[in-house]
């Protein structure tokens, strides 16, 4: 078959049919990966949660305090419960100020007196090899067991007590701002402390 | 030219980043750990693949006018199924690539190997040809990101030999150029000799 002529008519034809079988196939995929992508994002949610609280507490449910209505915006305070009984405290928090606009998604755990029990990187888009160390034991583990009523949750450099990661100054800060966030809630919905 | 030529020439004789400066953007941008260069060049290597075969395949049928808006919007496609499926089924993979794959879809190597070599070949050469060049690129990006991770982080796939901090310019943008700059001229000296 010889080569198609550049007619005005053949032009739109060939466009509109490769255009026409790009959308019937991505719609296709949307759909079947529409159901594993929340899955494999609300599984993720979970192995944050049960990563930030401590090792000794268990938890049979989930109450939600939802804070903010946007998807990014958002800030939700997990209480754990066992046996009807409130254990611990999760909170999804976020911040828009690390070193690309996209939010650093974060959870936090905190025990019933208020300690940082553990935190955990959901989401974010730091640079790759610098910022991404937010997830790192290295970093991530210096909160654990500390009071946020004592221990300053700012990085050394402006006067608090948080080992910043190495040439990500920026991400360390917004992990603490997203910490604090988290705190505030606490306190506002906690109640008990 | 035979197709075992054909698909071995993207390794060292044509290799898209070091000999025919193809896919830079993605070759510095996400080189900052050899599993990220690994994972890249597999990605672009699939989208190669299925372009270069769907291209072979209705090539006559594209008016000569139309011909890169049309290649254009099915790499895109290729891409977007890559985007979705890694999101869905390999989602720790996509932690650390995801921010690259839509980068897929403007690397000149992709739309260059469509262009200059599928749309003039039979189908069999154009599939051989994305496989050797999507590897040959897999090849370079793993190079350049081992390279960089050695000497920025003092580990190489994840695995650490060095405690604490290494030179950490090599994980930054401008040590991607360092690396890069310096590996050209020894791939193009080994090109020679070969």
């Amino acid at each position: 078959m010889a080569k198609k002529e550049s007619t005005f008519l053949n032009m739109v034809i060939t466009l509109f049919v490769v255009t026409m079988c790009a959308a019937l196939a991505l719609g296709g995929i949307y759909i079947a990966t529409k159901e594993p992508i929340a899955l494999a994002q609300k599984a993720k949610t979970e192995a944050a949660l049960k990563a930030v609280v401590a090792s000794d507490v268990t938890f049979d449910a989930t109450e939600q305090v939802k804070h903010g209505v946007a998807d990014g915006d958002t800030i939700r305070l997990n209480k754990l419960l066992s046996n009807g009984e409130l254990v611990a405290y999760a909170v999804e928090t976020f911040s828009r100020n690390g070193y690309d606009p996209t939010p650093i998604k974060i959870m936090v755990g905190f025990s019933l007196d208020g300690k940082i029990t553990g935190t955990s990187l959901i989401s974010h888009k730091e640079t790759p090899g610098l910022g991404t160390k937010l997830g790192e034991p290295k970093f991530a583990d210096q909160f654990i067991g500390k009071d946020p009523k004592t221990f300053s949750l700012v990085v050394k450099k402006d006067g608090g007590e948080v080992d910043a990661i190495t040439a990500a100054t920026i991400s360390s800060r917004a992990f603490c701002e997203a910490i604090e966030s988290a705190l505030e809630l606490l306190n506002k919905e906690g109640g008990n402390n | 030219m035979n197709q075992f030529q054909n698909f071995t020439k993207g390794f060292i004789k044509d290799n898209p980043v070091f000999i025919l400066l193809l896919g830079l953007c993605p070759a510095l941008g996400v080189t900052s750990s050899a599993f990220n260069g690994l994972g890249m060049g597999l990605a672009t290597t699939f989208v190669l693949i299925c372009s270069n075969t769907v291209v072979a395949l209705v090539k006559k049928q594209i008016p000569d006018k139309v011909r890169i808006p049309s290649f254009i919007v099915v790499i895109a496609s290729f891409v977007t199924i890559v985007e979705l499926s890694m999101q869905a089924y390999v989602p720790a993979l996509f932690d650390s690539l995801g921010l690259f794959i839509p980068l897929i879809v403007v690397n000149c190597l992709v739309l260059g190997r469509a262009e200059g070599f599928a749309s003039k070949q039979n189908l069999l050469s154009s599939v051989i040809d994305g496989a050797g060049m999507g590897l040959g690129f897999t090849f370079a990006l793993t190079l350049l990101g081992a390279v960089r991770e050695i000497l920025g982080n003092g580990s190489i796939f994840g695995w650490k030999f060095v405690e604490g901090d290494a030179i950490l310019v090599f994980i930054l943008s401008p040590g991607a150029f360092i690396a890069m700059g310096y590996l050209i001229p020894l791939i193009n000296k080994m090109r020679k000799t070969a």
